[in-house]
């Protein structure tokens, strides 16, 4: 009869631990950020769908249910790699298949050509075109997001995407990028032109 | 022409990394000089064999790592280390070991932990380590102070021992000790001060029995009191210069007074004294130049007085109660292990941090 | 409620540095007047905040201090003409900045008149309320002259219950001597802009400070105080780098610590500098905007070092060859000090409010930077960080990128002295990383912002176009049910079903076409009478045509303009697509 009680005292402990976990599981229940919620944040959110999805958020999701990390090239190498540290998944190189790395661009509409159409504003997905059908558009350069989707819709090829400038209150001290200007000796200094390394 | 661009600050100190260690080498002349006198010419060729072996060391090292050789060694640390590690052991062991010592201070324990500024352990302190439990015989063979034997091997023949371990008339280093000790006393092993306390503490006497022995002098081991003083008048010199703050030689050779007087009030028979910790053995040499290493030791104020009050206390814990005589080497490197966790609480509180709003 | 007297302990800050001062020979003479340049680079970006608006165009005649923009919203602070002349360009200048970017810029072709233009002092101030007083300091365009160049009026403004208002004459970094010259000859002039700071701020006590190394400003400064009998205190505080930057001279003095994220406003203490005193001395008193500024000229390669009154934007060349400069072969010229200025790559840069100092120094007098060596953990950055921070570690942080690390470590509260790279052994450009580390977390911030509207916009864009569909929904539904209901309705009056009816009516329509298909015959007639009237309609058309042609002339100018852009944006498109194809040929074929 040994083994009888062996199994019931098992089967005892097992029911026992499973309430407790049971218990844990309600009581101290750990409310966390959807994980949808984490890898949008991370995303850039120019919602240029250039990943192949209808936005950020979609291809959050995407993520979430398993899709590439490296779609996504507003963001570039740093949001890879931080999805990858995220995700605890391997952090790849960007898909060139979905467009490269570029600098920061703004969309901006030639006034003088555009014939509104509200094409542009229909595709914008931030509604950061303003304009009513046959009056010129013009675009909030502080909520574009330089994803692009505007450009191709408009009839008259009249929208530009220009790099955005450098602010002196954004500049990042990249002093090696300071053009060296060379003067002529007549002005303060009679030494001829020497070449010379920044820094 | 044209205009250079510079970040600021557009003005500097100039005291160099090179400047520095300049200065400690120089730091240590008094002390050299002092052991050269008391333990013969050995010292001497401890060094320059220490030195050129550092140097080729360092720069095959920096060339393996991509680094520019001649910029590298130009900061003269490697020449600290060696010097370091030169003045530590017997003036008269063999060649090799001090070349096994250097070699595995540069390469392993400084460049394999990324070159200079990222090695956890004190490199002279490691390889003394690792030449302490290889090579025990070799690393315990202290010669007398000169001034005790009364003779003495001379340059060439200390250069001699070193190189072939015998004398030109052939006798070995052990047989130069036996003649030297036995000119003083028989059956007695001439070791360093600190050797002979243990030694005669193990066999039973007391301390003040042991204290006869002739290598102590009036106040602490004959020669090794000069030495001691010579050491700490470099570093007090350095301390002068602004080379080194007075937190570590302070609180090490602070701790270690108090660790002193505390055991020789519990047990006056069998724990020596203040002259004899602060005077016998390594205490200044690593008060003043070892434990004031900048790489390995802990970096704020705080940090560094606890850094070396931990080890005053190794010190004095490894020399009473430990196997070995003395403890310099083992209590900066166990210190050295702490020092990631001690900068880690002693962080200086940031200006305008919440807690100091006031 | 902080109280202090002439002889309550001085504070000290942790840290410092004792470099060589070199304040003379600038400090040695007297304030000069250089003459004026013929062009003026009157840069519209002076100060933090917004560019203000314009307020001249190219060809206009400017007097002496007529505004050139307007203050703008957020901290826009306006500028004026410095001297008379005619604006000549409206352009993009190199600022004066260390990026040497450019920057909107009026530039004015000086004609040495200096003629002024009207003048308003604000006469008795008692009369005036707070606002009044600090909008008129707006409009005079006055900023702090002692660092960022933040608007003063707004950084009183934003300050309540002040307890001691701190003037500080410390100006702790070498070389610079502007500040020294203008305590020992304008005295009450500051006392005077001091006072009142003291009635805007309503602070119950006004500090004085300056270091020990400028005796002949105290003396001046004394003397100015006890001719006044104002109950001012004026503190010495010992020299000692950097006890001049704004947290720690408040250290200093008061013994507090401005609590990281706050203001000095907040412990109830605020700082201002001697030259912003004076200068709103001048303005309120004298109608005179801020058009001018001491700045210190020195450095081994100017001949005459010297403090000269420089009108805004002059070229920072002209400044130095009115002092003799001769250049050496790679001439570093520094706007600021030794420790906290910054190299410009070209001397056109203007003058702005906040240049206190340019350095001209030889390679001798302050040699450059060695190449940066290892870390050797020394700690002496440490040591000297007046914000006890820990710079060796910052910088490996930086160096790592990890910037929430950095932020863990309070990079935030770095004042970019210097102090740990002017000890650093082996000569790390510390304070460099930093700001670009400062930057970058900097940016993260602001992208992060963005991109945070930008969803919310994208989510809110998603919503819209949801609840529009939604609503064309549901308007068929009504639509269809109304039609329902009616059918029903009908259905029960035995009403014709009117979609039945028309289609009755349909049927009909093609019963009887076919019947008149069947018979051409008769219509025959019908047939040319209708021509006929076509054609006579069409002539008529082209007559009105004709006739309305000129008048309609603009609107078929923009049907066609649309036709025409239209067809250019297809010829483009086409020929892209072409290119393309060729160059995806190319590619091909190589």
């Amino acid at each position: 009869m040994s083994w009888l009680f062996g199994i019931l005292a098992l089967a005892a402990l097992a029911i026992i631990a499973g309430l407790i976990l049971g218990f844990a599981a309600i009581r101290f229940r750990v409310e966390s950020d959807p994980i949808v919620e984490q890898i949008d944040s991370l995303l850039p959110q120019t919602q240029c769908g250039q990943c192949g999805y209808p936005g950020c958020r979609p291809y959050a999701e995407a993520i979430a249910n398993g899709d590439e990390l490296n779609k996504c090239p507003p963001g570039g190498q740093a949001t890879i790699d931080k999805l990858a540290d995220l995700l605890g998944r391997e952090a790849k190189p960007l898909d060139a298949a979905h467009g490269e790395e570029d600098v920061k661009k703004v969309a901006v509409i030639r006034e003088d050509e555009c014939i509104g159409c509200t094409k542009c504003i229909q595709a914008c997905p931030v509604d950061a075109i303003m304009g009513a059908a046959r009056q010129m558009h013009t675009v909030i350069a502080d909520e574009c997001t330089g994803c692009d989707l505007c450009v191709e819709p408009c009839p008259v090829d009249c929208i530009d995407m220009v790099p955005v400038a450098i602010q002196p209150e954004r500049w990042k001290w990249d002093l090696e990028q300071i053009p060296v200007q060379y003067i002529d000796g007549s002005a303060s200094s009679p030494t001829t032109e020497q070449q010379v390394e920044t820094q | 022409m044209s205009f250079f661009i510079a970040p600021s600050p557009h003005h500097h100190q100039k005291r160099t990394t090179t400047t520095i260690m300049r200065l400690v080498l120089l730091a240590m002349v008094p002390g050299v000089l002092a052991q050269l006198y008391f333990f013969g010419w050995g010292i001497f060729w401890q060094l320059i064999i220490a030195g050129s072996t550092a140097v080729i060391a360092e720069m095959l090292c920096l060339s393996a790592r991509n680094r520019s050789p001649v910029r590298g060694i130009q900061d003269y640390s490697a020449l600290v280390t060696a010097a370091l590690l030169a003045v530590s052991i017997p003036p008269l062991a063999p060649w090799w070991v001090i070349v096994i010592g250097t070699v595995f201070a540069i390469v392993v324990v400084k460049h394999l932990f990324g070159g200079i500024g990222h090695n956890i352990f004190n490199p002279a302190m490691a390889a003394y380590v690792l030449l302490l439990i290889s090579f025990p015989v070799q690393m315990t063979s202290w010669l007398p102070p000169v001034t005790l034997a009364g003779d003495t091997t001379s340059f060439i023949e200390s250069l001699r021992l070193i190189v072939f371990q015998f004398t030109s008339d052939g006798y070995s280093v052990n047989q130069v000790r036996a003649v030297a000790t036995g000119q003083l006393l028989d059956a007695v092993v001439m070791a360093t001060p600190l050797d002979q306390i243990k030694t005669d503490l193990a066999q039973g006497l007391t301390l003040s029995e042991s204290l006869r022995n002739p290598i102590f002098g009036a106040f602490a081991g004959h020669g090794w009191l000069w030495v001691n003083v010579a050491y700490l008048f470099g570093g007090l010199v350095l301390l002068q210069q602004r080379v080194i703050q007075w937190q570590i030689p302070g609180a090490l050779l602070g701790t270690l007074a108090v660790a002193t007087i505390i055991g020789s009030i519990v047990a006056p028979d069998t724990l020596p004294g203040l002259n004899i910790h602060w005077f016998s053995g390594g205490t200044m040499l690593a008060a003043f130049f070892i434990a004031t290493d900048p790489v390995s030791a802990a970096t704020s104020n705080r940090g560094k007085l606890i850094y070396a009050a931990l080890i005053g206390l190794l010190i004095y814990l490894i020399r009473s109660f430990g196997g070995y005589p003395d403890a310099i080497a083992f209590a900066v490197l166990l210190a050295n292990l702490c020092v990631p966790v001690i900068d880690q609480y002693t962080r200086p509180q940031a200006y305008g941090d919440v807690r100091g709003g006031q | 409620m902080i109280e202090l007297t002439t002889t309550s302990p001085l504070h000290t800050f942790p840290g410092g540095i004792h470099p060589p001062e070199r304040k003379a020979p600038a400090n040695s003479t007297p304030t000069k007047r250089l003459p004026l340049a013929d062009r003026l680079y009157v840069s519209l970006r002076q100060h933090s905040g917004l560019i203000a608006e314009l307020c001249v165009s190219v060809g206009d005649r400017v007097t002496k201090g007529q505004p050139l923009s307007k203050p703008g919203v957020d901290n826009g602070l306006p500028v004026h003409a410095p001297t008379s002349g005619v604006i000549t360009a409206i352009t993009e200048h190199p600022l004066n900045h260390p990026s040497a970017l450019t920057g909107p810029t009026v530039c004015i072709e000086v004609d040495h008149l200096d003629e002024w233009g009207a003048r308003e002092p604000l006469g008795d101030l008692s009369t005036l309320s707070r606002r009044e007083i600090l909008n008129y300091l707006q409009t005079m365009g006055i900023a702090g002259l002692g660092g960022a160049g933040f608007p003063t009026a707004r950084k009183i403004a934003g300050a309540q219950g002040i307890d001691v208002l701190i003037i500080n004459g410390v100006e702790c970094e070498p070389y610079i001597a502007a500040d020294d010259r203008l305590m020992r000859e304008q005295s009450q002039g500051i006392l005077r802009g001091s006072k009142i700071l003291q009635e805007l701020t309503a602070a119950k006590q006004v500090v004085i400070a300056i270091e020990d190394n400028k005796p002949e400003a105290i003396a001046a400064m004394t003397a100015a105080l006890s001719t006044d009998n104002s109950d001012f205190i004026l503190r010495v505080i010992p020299t000692r780098y950097p006890s001049g930057g704004e947290k720690q001279l408040i250290q200093i003095l008061t013994g507090k610590q401005v609590p990281a994220n706050q203001l000095p406003a907040d412990i109830g203490v605020l700082v201002h500098n001697v030259g912003t005193a004076f200068a709103i001395a001048k303005a309120v008193d004298a109608g005179e905007p801020l058009l001018e500024r001491v700045v210190t000229v020195t450095g081994e390669t100017v001949a005459e070092p010297c403090t000269a009154w420089v009108p805004i934007g002059t070229p920072v060349g002209h400044v130095l060859q009115s002092c003799g400069f001769k250049a050496e072969p790679q001439q570093r010229v520094i706007i600021g000090g030794p420790m906290m200025g910054y190299t410009i790559p070209s001397l056109d840069v203007p003058v702005t409010k906040t240049t206190n100092c340019i350095l001209a120094p030889s390679a001798t007098e302050l040699r450059p930077a060695d190449e940066e060596m290892a870390c050797i953990r020394c700690g002496a950055c440490e040591q000297v960080c007046p914000a006890s921070l820990l710079p060796q570690q910052l910088q490996w942080l930086a160096k790592a990128k990890d910037y929430d690390g950095l932020k863990q470590h309070h990079l935030a509260d770095c004042i970019e002295c210097g102090a740990c790279a002017y000890v650093c052994p082996s000569e790390i450009p510390l304070v460099y990383y930093y700001r670009q580390a400062k930057a970058q977390i900097r940016e993260q911030l602001i992208e992060q912002q963005k991109s945070e509207i930008a969803r919310q916009r994208f989510e809110a864009r998603q919503a819209r176009l949801e609840r529009e569909k939604e609503e064309r929904l549901e308007k068929h539904r009504k639509a269809a049910e109304a039609r329902k209901a009616a059918q029903a309705a009908r259905a029960e009056s035995n009403e014709e079903d009117p979609v039945q009816a028309a289609l009755a009516r349909v049927k009909a329509r093609k019963a009887a076409q076919e019947e008149s298909a069947n018979a051409p015959a008769v219509d025959d007639k019908k047939d040319q009478v209708a021509a006929a009237v076509a054609r006579a309609k069409a002539r008529k058309a082209q007559r009105e045509a004709e006739q309305s042609s000129e008048a309609e002339s603009a609107a078929d100018d923009k049907k066609a303009q649309v036709a025409a852009a239209v067809a250019r944006a297809k010829a483009r498109k086409a020929e892209r697509e072409a290119a393309a194809q060729q160059a995806e040929k190319n590619g091909e074929d190589s």
